[in-house]
Formats: structure tokens, sequence, C-alpha cells
């Protein structure tokens, strides 16, 4: 253990020294969570509509004032002809159009089936989804109330409807979704970018030989080259979630305790990564590409970030389960916005856990055989 | 121009000693494509939904019916507890619930209006919105089934209105189609900037830039000579991953491949460059890692509209995103590959990506005098 912590001092000294190393270590992340906690939103609210009414009755202004009213879209336009319409869906003026044909109502009162054209534009496929969903029920809602008022029945209010309940974000906004993904993301990555070097560049410049030399246990040099990354990283993930509880209104129901036990277990695991990389490769450009490579858009892309997971084929979310942020997303979201306990979250807890002493082992394993 | 050849010979030279790199340059992309391709994906479907059965009733089988044949849900339980609706979200087994009141369908026989309720894990605001959509589509199915059931004989019959939607420029709203590019331009960003972003650093590190700097090569020799290896392995892995995504994904490709390469050429031309800027500003490899994967990278991915629209960000953040090249390249791929427009559509951007790439690898080269002096 003596031995461990004089190898952490080193490397903590070495750190120190590399100035813009540690400055980037323990503020960049914060400062990046803030632009992005700022920058990005996909709240589909205010898309700009473009209606077309050539029905002009008290039904057709129904169905638009349900659209106006549902806060998602505003009215930037009423063109008088298709032609209109199709420029300003060209030029991106308008990102849906409405159109109601002339004779609905007609058609609704004499029992036929009446239809409107809504036309979205697809080129972001993730909003046009939503968009697509909203403009689908909102139709629908009207069409069932219209057809209740006229047939005069059950005293104007429809037999069966839904009463919507959203639990912990009331409002969806989708910054308390994007901010607990940012900081699991921004931890990942600077643990992985931090360790990923630190081995091989030993190999690379020559002074591996005398570490080889040395008489230290493998463990014990694995734990003290991961030590001083630890006490960093945790400073700078504290740091973030600060940030965020201060400037975005992050709520942290939970306990702080439970919280930092995740942010401590899941970081030992991310920078187990990155030491693991840089034991397997002689090159630190290669450990640069292949930390990269295994921590970038894997986090980004297969955590549960932004892309659902049970939306993935089924294949694709098997994997998904060696992706340690995976785990990580659902208890940070657990404790911070639904204020859940140890009991819940156990199986995500046992699986960071699982994750970090893999691959602190596989690197402790690969750095025996390395020394010989 | 022969010392240019002799440079170039030696970078391929030392990459050829290490013989690693091949399979993570060429393979890994290709690999990550395939998976990251599938996984990328926006679209909504098979949200785990539990239900609170607390009629158990032929009517509200019926409704839990309509969620299973739905493509948007799956059951993800049948209960009659509140408490395990409670702990299924919160451990996120569900997203969301459907709660059915007892007596739901002795209400409906009565033709009394009847609420049903349902809950939203509201933490993915995303899948929560257009959750609640479709949920609420399915129900208000029913209601007007009920509605049209509920008509009294003799009165007129009423009809309903239905919503043709369609969409433009993606019409099957395949978020593959628009996701694929864009994992694509990623991967080579990431591979072209890590190449380019240690080639000088690394002689710094070993010491070995000054036996360079004795040698008569020119300052641009230097950066085009250390460019030129990288590119050619750029060139290689745009064909790679080109081909995985028409002929795997079967992403159309509407427009003019030439096109497509020419200017994945001018994107490799400022990812590398990028790099190698990186590189000439660094003291030692790991602040080259750094600063690339802090200062440009992560911008790219969140600032370059790969996901998150730009015109959603604030007034403030917009303008920054001009700096981003991967905003002009994903503009062009999408373009090329989806809308089938050549470069009248797009001159601008590429014109704006050619012009930044030539200016950073200006920068580097003047950056590389500093260092080599």
């Amino acid at each position: 253990m003596r031995k461990a912590l004089a190898v952490g001092r080193k490397e903590f000294w070495q750190i120190v020294r590399d100035r813009r190393t540690l400055m980037i270590l323990l503020f960049v992340p914060a400062f990046f969570l803030l632009l992005y906690g700022y920058a990005l939103n996909w709240d589909i609210r205010h898309v700009r509509l473009a209606v077309l009414d050539r029905d002009h009755t008290a039904e057709s202004r129904e169905l638009v004032s349900a659209f106006v009213n549902s806060t998602y879209f505003d009215i930037v336009s009423t063109p008088a002809s298709l032609s209109e319409v199709e420029r300003l869906m060209d030029r991106g003026k308008a990102r849906v159009a409405l159109i109601i044909p002339e004779g609905m109502t007609r058609d609704l009162r004499s029992g036929r089936v009446a239809t409107v054209q809504v036309i979205i534009n697809g080129d972001n496929a993730n909003t046009a989804t939503a968009i697509f969903g909203y403009a689908q029920a909102i139709v629908q809602g009207v069409s069932a109330q219209l057809q209740v008022q006229l047939a005069g029945g059950a005293g104007g209010a429809p037999l069966l409807s839904v009463q919507p309940r959203i639990w912990y974000n009331p409002e969806l906004q989708s910054t308390l979704f994007l901010v607990p993904g940012l900081i699991a993301f921004i931890v990942m990555i600077s643990s992985v970018v931090s360790t990923s070097l630190s081995i091989v560049r030993e190999k690379e410049r020559g002074t591996w030989e005398q570490v080889r030399m040395s008489p230290i246990s493998t463990p014990a040099y694995v734990v003290g080259k991961t030590i001083p990354y630890f006490f960093i990283s945790l400073a700078s993930a504290l740091l973030i979630i600060a940030a965020s509880m201060l400037l975005f209104d992050l709520p942290v129901r939970g306990s702080w305790l439970l919280l930092l036990a995740a942010v401590a277990i899941f970081l030992v695991g991310a920078l187990g990564t990155g030491l693991l990389v840089s034991t397997m490769v002689d090159s630190q450009a290669l450990a640069f590409l292949i930390g990269l490579l295994i921590s970038l858009l894997p986090t980004f892309v297969l955590s549960g970030f932004i892309f659902p997971i049970a939306s993935m084929p089924s294949p694709i979310q098997v994997v998904t389960h060696i992706v340690p942020a995976r785990y990580f997303l659902v208890a940070l979201r657990g404790i911070v916005l639904k204020g859940v306990g140890f009991g819940v979250l156990a199986p995500q807890f046992a699986a960071l856990g699982i994750y970090a002493f893999v691959v602190l082992a596989l690197a402790s394993i690969r750095l025996a055989k390395e020394r010989g | 121009m022969r010392r240019l050849g002799f440079l170039v010979r030696k970078e391929f030279q030392e990459l050829r000693r290490n013989p690693r790199m091949f399979p993570v340059i060429f393979i890994a992309p290709v690999i990550q494509l395939f998976i990251l391709g599938y996984a990328a994906t926006t679209d909504v479907k098979n949200v785990p939904i539990i239900v609170l059965d607390a009629d158990r009733s032929a009517e509200s089988r019926d409704l839990i019916g309509r969620f299973e044949g739905s493509p948007y849900f799956s059951i993800a339980g049948v209960t009659s507890s509140d408490a395990e609706v409670q702990r299924a979200i919160e451990s996120r087994r569900a997203w969301m619930a459907l709660s059915i009141p007892p007596q739901y369908g002795e209400m409906i026989g009565r033709q009394q209006p009847v609420t049903v309720q349902v809950i939203t894990d509201g933490t993915d605001s995303n899948s929560a919105t257009v959750g609640l959509a479709y949920a609420s589509t399915l129900i208000t199915a029913r209601a007007a089934e009920l509605a049209a059931a509920a008509r009294p004989p003799g009165a007129p019959r009423t009809g309903s209105i239905e919503a043709r939607i369609r969409v433009w420029f993606n019409p099957q709203l395949l978020s593959l189609h628009f996701m694929v590019p864009g994992v694509l331009a990623l991967l080579l960003m990431i591979i072209t900037t890590v190449l380019g972003a240690m080639a000088i650093v690394r002689e710094k590190e070993l010491g070995t830039l000054e036996q360079l700097n004795v040698t008569p090569l020119k300052r641009w020799e230097l950066t085009v000579g250390k460019l030129l290896p990288f590119g050619l392995i750029g060139m290689v892995d745009v064909i790679l991953v080109v081909s995985v995504a028409v002929l795997w994904f079967e992403i159309p490709l509407r427009g003019s491949f030439a096109l497509l390469f020419a200017l994945s050429l001018v994107y490799l031309l400022c990812t590398l460059s990028l790099g190698l800027f990186v590189s000439t500003i660094s003291h030692n490899q790991q602040q080259a890692m750094m600063t690339a994967v802090f200062f440009f990278m992560m911008p790219m991915i969140y600032l370059s509209g790969f996901i998150f629209p730009i015109e959603n960000m604030p007034a403030v953040i917009q303008p920054i995103t001009y700096l981003i090249p991967l905003r002009y390249y994903l503009v062009i791929v999408r373009g090329i590959f989806l809308k089938g427009v050549g470069l009248e559509a797009f001159w601008l951007d590429a014109l704006l990506m050619l012009g930044w790439g030539l200016a950073v690898l200006a920068l580097a080269t003047m950056r590389s005098k500093k260092t080599l002096a």
C-alpha cells in the first residue's frame, strides 16, 4: 500500500507539473457542461406552422386552434394556395403545413371521413417523428370531440378520455433529460482520456524498464496509477454536478451519499478502461485512437443518453450491456430526478462494480505479463 | 519535391512498423458504423409500458390488446398494485404506465364517461412526449368507436376527420437514413484528427523533431509530408464507410459519388489540418489528446447539428456553429445522400469548408515554424 501511494504521488506531481493537462481535467468539463447544457435542447415548442384553411367553418377553426393551443405550433403564415405552401416549406419558413380541404365539415356532417393534410419537413427525422405523433393525436382528439358534438350524445363529453400524468419532469424539459447524460458522457471521456496514455507513455519514453525492475507488485502499481486521476476526476465530476444544480436547476432528490457512491464506482470503471487500453498497445497514438473509439461514440450512442435503448434492434440492445454509462445513467437519473434509493438501483450498482473489477483485473493481468 | 517524397516514405515506414494500427484504422470504423448506425435511432418504438388493470374485464383486455398490437409499445407486465407500477417506473423497467380504473368495462357498457390514466416517466423527455402522443392516439381511436356505437338509432351518422400526414425529404421518416451519414462523418473525424494530432508532437516528445530541424526540409514540406500518408488512409476509410452505408444500410446514394468523394477529401483536409494544428500547439501527446478531444471533437459532436438541431440553439450559440467544419460536411453528405442535390444546392457550404481547411492548414504550418525554430 505504501508503494502504491508512492506511485500515486509520483503520477500526481507529473500531472501537476503539466499545468494545461490539470486545468483541462479540472475545469474544462464544467465549462463545457455549461455550454452544452445551455445550447442543446430539442423541446418541440413553437414549430413554425402554415395553415391553409379552405373550409372556413367553425369546425375547421376549432381544428386550427387545437394546433395552436397545444403550444407545440405557432402559426407563421396563412398561405392562399398550395404552391405558396410549397414555397414556404422549401425555404424552411414553415416546418409544418396544415391543409384543410373545402367541404371538411360537410363531409363530417354527412357521415363521411374527411381528410386533412399535414405536411412535415422530414430533414431532421428526430423532430419530425415527434411532430408526426402530435399532429396525429391533435387531429384525432378534435375528430372525437366533433363527433360527440355533432351526435349531441353523452352530454358533450367523450365516453372515453385520457388523463396524462407526467412524473419527475412534469414540464418535460429536455434539459433535465440531457444534463445527466452530459455528466455521464463528460466523466467517461475525461477519465478514459486521462489514463489511456499513462502506461504506454512510460513504454514509449523508455522509463518502462525502470518500472519493470522496481520491487512493486502489479496491482499496487495499477492502484497507484489510478489514485491521482481518481481524485482529480472526482473533484471535476462534483464540480459538474454542482454547476448543473446551480444553473440548470437540476434537483438532487435522492441521497447525496448514494450519488457520490455511484459517481465513484463509475469513475473507477472508466479510469480502468483507459488503463486497460494503455496496457494493450505500444504507442500513444494507438492508445489515443482506441481510447476514443471505445468511449466517445459508444457512450454517446449506446448508453441511452440520447437514443432510447428499447427502440434499438435486439442484437444491438445486447451490445449496450457492456457500456458502463448505460448503468450509470439509470442510477444517476434515478437518484437525481426520481429520488430513488439503493434498493431499486442495486442491479445498476452491481453492474458498475463488476465492470470496474473486470477492467482493473484485466489491466493487472496484462501488466503482469508485460513485466514478465 | 524529392525531399517531400522521402518524408512521406519515412512516415509510411513508421506506420508499417506499427502493424497493430491497421485493424484499428480500417476495421474498427466499419464495425462501429455497423453497430452505431443501427443504434442511433430516434424512432420511438417498443416503449415498455406496465398496465395497472383494476378492472380485469373484456373491455379492459381489449384496450390492453390495442397497446400490445401497436409497434410503439411493448407490455412490460399487467399488475393490480399501485406499488408495483411505482417500482417498475423507478427502476426504469417500464417507461410508461396505463392505469385502467375499476368498473371501466361496466361504465363503458352503460355508456357513462370514463377516464383512463397514462403515466409517463418524464426523465426521458423526448420518448415521453412521443409515447404520450402515441398512447392518446390509441385511446382516442377507441373513444371514436365508442362514440359511433353510442349514436342513438335514427340519429344522423357523423363522420370523422383523418389526418393524412406526409413527410417531405425523408418520406419513410427513417432516422437510419438521417443518422448513418452523421455517424460516418464523426468516425472519419475521429480517426483522421487523432492521426494528425499525434503527428508532430510525437516527434517532439521523442526528441526526433530536432533531427528534422537540421534537415533542409521546408516548413510546408514537413506539414504536407506528414499529412499525405494520413490523407491516403482517410481516403480508404471514406470508401470503406460509404460502401457500408450504401451496400449494407441501403442508404440511397441519390447524388453523385464522385462529388461525395471529392468533398469528403475537402473534409479530410479540415480534420487532418485540425489535428496537425493541435499537434503544433501541444508539448506532449497527452496534451494533444486532451486539447483535441475537449476543444475540438466534443464541440463537433454537439454543435454541428449531427443530432441537436441548430435552429433550437440560443441565438448567441448559433454563430459558433459556423466555426465547425462538420456542420458544412453534414449538410453536404445529407444533401447528396438523401436529397440527391448537387453543388448548386450547397456550394456555399463546400466553399466555406474548403476555406476553413486551408486556413487551419496555413495556421498549422505557421505554428510549426515556431516549434522548429
